[in-house]
């Protein structure tokens, strides 16, 4: 009995407190505005607001419109039920499930970019077109960061990785670690929209990436787009985290709660890196992401000694 | 710790290979100058020697205060655009980066040397830090990048004959310093005179220089 319920207590926490990411890091840019800020609860207000709205949906989107939020969020459960949160196991795991994983927040991204090239309108392809360009490239690095973390524990599925990353491991491997972790953290603010790639305050449909491609979506619907979005950044999120707080002490509520105090200083810190820096020219972003792909390569290069 | 400070000089080799502004590509070349002069420090960190540390403070010296000092002088006289100019797009650059670090460690695993080293990754690290020098010698377009890159090469000479021979290396990098301080030098008169004639150092338009009438180039 209590092996299940450790087992949902990483799934649990992620649907419970996603949103409250997208709270504190809004509290964070407020801190450093020097404003109040919207209460660190406003994201589930908002969503809340959202599912009791009605749809209205254009009449030249077909049904592909209407499944695009319905499936982005779906899959993106499903990766969350994949991935661990630090010490505490994901709900399913088995041999292989990072790529899975990985498929999962794919098949989220092409059904939103799908349902936004849907409804025909010229700025939502503009943002589509961007929004794959930039994931085709930080997808790659994902892919080397857990090929370099799968070698250097010996497992191939998340839960055992992340089982592994210890402060013993830390000792051995630190440096490939640390660049990982620095790859991750740049596929991190890549693939959730954030400073210095994407800014999720601009609204202006020539420089907007991710907001552009749902601003059709409306009611509930956009309530399932902010709520995948907010559950995407938990999952690459606790990705991050697994790595930088190693505290692996085989008691799950020491473990989880380290991890959530990690989740809560990766907020703070998008919410720093938001507040200090500007965005980077769009032509930059591609060697940006590049860049993270050749620190995981010398990661895996330097675990094969 | 040796490990930390190996993946710290690779690193600083992609930021060079990566970013466009020349004053930035010099002070981070400094910064490698730096961490490769700590490096005999702290490979023998058990028997550090007088000569050892007389070796230290000298490429400390050299390549993190007086070149860096002289390319920012030359930066300045000659007045030229901030940019790199390369002839291979960043991006292209980062990639072929990752592939001479891959090839150094591969190179690296197939080396016989004859005495044990250190760390096992000083040696591909110093490779790859020579080949990174080689490929910014020849994708740069403006002199100074060129220099730059004749730096980050003897960075990587020095690393090498750091972790391979210290009991001979004094001579040989006594040797060597001196060719890269005439060369820096060299450069630095040559980078001058070439502004002064043609109000530009881009080695692109050294073919150019066919006849007379290039002259008129000028304006």
């Amino acid at each position: 009995m209590e092996t299940v319920l450790i087992r949902g207590a990483a799934l649990a926490c992620a649907l419970l407190f996603a949103p409250l990411l997208i709270g504190t890091i809004n509290q964070t840019k407020a801190f450093f505005a020097g404003r109040r800020g919207p209460p660190l609860l406003q994201p589930y207000f908002d969503l809340w607001k959202l599912l009791r709205k009605g749809a209205v949906y254009s009449r030249t989107t077909t049904w592909v419109f209407r499944a695009g939020p319905i499936v982005g969020l779906a899959a993106t459960i499903g990766a969350a039920a994949l991935v661990p949160l630090g010490g505490l196991p994901a709900a399913l795991a088995f041999e292989g499930d990072l790529l899975v994983a990985a498929g999962l927040l794919a098949l989220a991204r092409f059904f939103t970019v799908i349902a936004a090239l849907d409804t025909g309108s010229a700025f939502e392809g503009m943002g589509a077109s961007r929004e794959v360009q930039f994931s085709a490239l930080a997808e790659p690095a994902l892919f080397l960061a857990f090929a370099a973390l799968a070698r250097a524990t010996g497992a191939l599925s998340l839960t055992e990785i992340y089982g592994r990353i210890s402060v013993a491991a830390w000792m051995q491997s630190g440096p490939s670690f640390a660049l990982v972790a620095a790859a991750l953290g740049v596929v991190f603010l890549t693939e959730n929209a954030r400073i210095p790639v994407d800014d999720p305050n601009t609204h202006l449909e020539l420089t907007m990436i991710h907001e552009v491609m749902v601003l059709d979506h409306g009611g509930p619907d956009f309530g399932f787009v902010q709520y995948g979005a907010a559950l995407k950044m938990w999952v690459l999120g606790s990705l991050l985290v697994g790595i930088l707080i190693p505290v692996r002490s085989g008691r799950w509520w020491l473990d989880g709660a380290a991890a959530l105090e990690g989740m809560f200083w990766v907020a703070v810190g998008v919410g720093i890196v938001e507040s200090v820096m500007a965005r980077l020219r769009l032509l930059r972003v591609p060697q940006m992401l590049v860049g993270a792909g050749a620190l995981c390569v010398l990661a895996i290069v330097l675990g094969m000694k | 710790m040796t490990d930390l400070l190996l993946v710290a000089v690779v690193l600083t080799n992609f930021v060079l290979l990566g970013s466009s502004r020349l004053a930035a590509c010099i002070r981070v070349a400094a910064a490698q100058g730096i961490l490769v002069g700590v490096m005999p420090l702290i490979l023998y960190h058990d028997a550090v020697s007088v000569r050892t540390a007389l070796i230290a403070a000298a490429g400390i010296t050299l390549k993190g205060i007086v070149f860096p000092w002289l390319f920012f002088r030359a930066l300045r006289d000659v007045d030229v655009t901030r940019e790199v100019e390369p002839f291979v797009g960043y991006t292209v650059s980062i990639l072929i980066g990752v592939g001479a670090v891959a090839g150094s460690f591969w190179l690296g695993s197939r080396l016989v040397v004859p005495r044990p080293v250190p760390s096992a990754f000083v040696i591909p690290v110093a490779f790859s830090v020579i080949f990174i020098g080689l490929f910014l010698i020849v994708s740069r377009k403006t002199a100074i990048s060129q220099a730059l890159g004749y730096l980050v090469m003897e960075n990587g000479i020095f690393a090498f004959g750091v972790s391979l021979a210290l009991e001979e290396p004094f001579l040989v990098e006594l040797g060597v310093l001196l060719d890269v301080f005439a060369a820096t030098f060299l450069m630095g008169i040559m980078v001058f005179h070439i502004s002064r004639e043609f109000d530009h150092i881009d080695v692109g338009r050294l073919a150019s220089l066919k006849d007379w009438t290039t002259r008129r180039y000028k304006s």
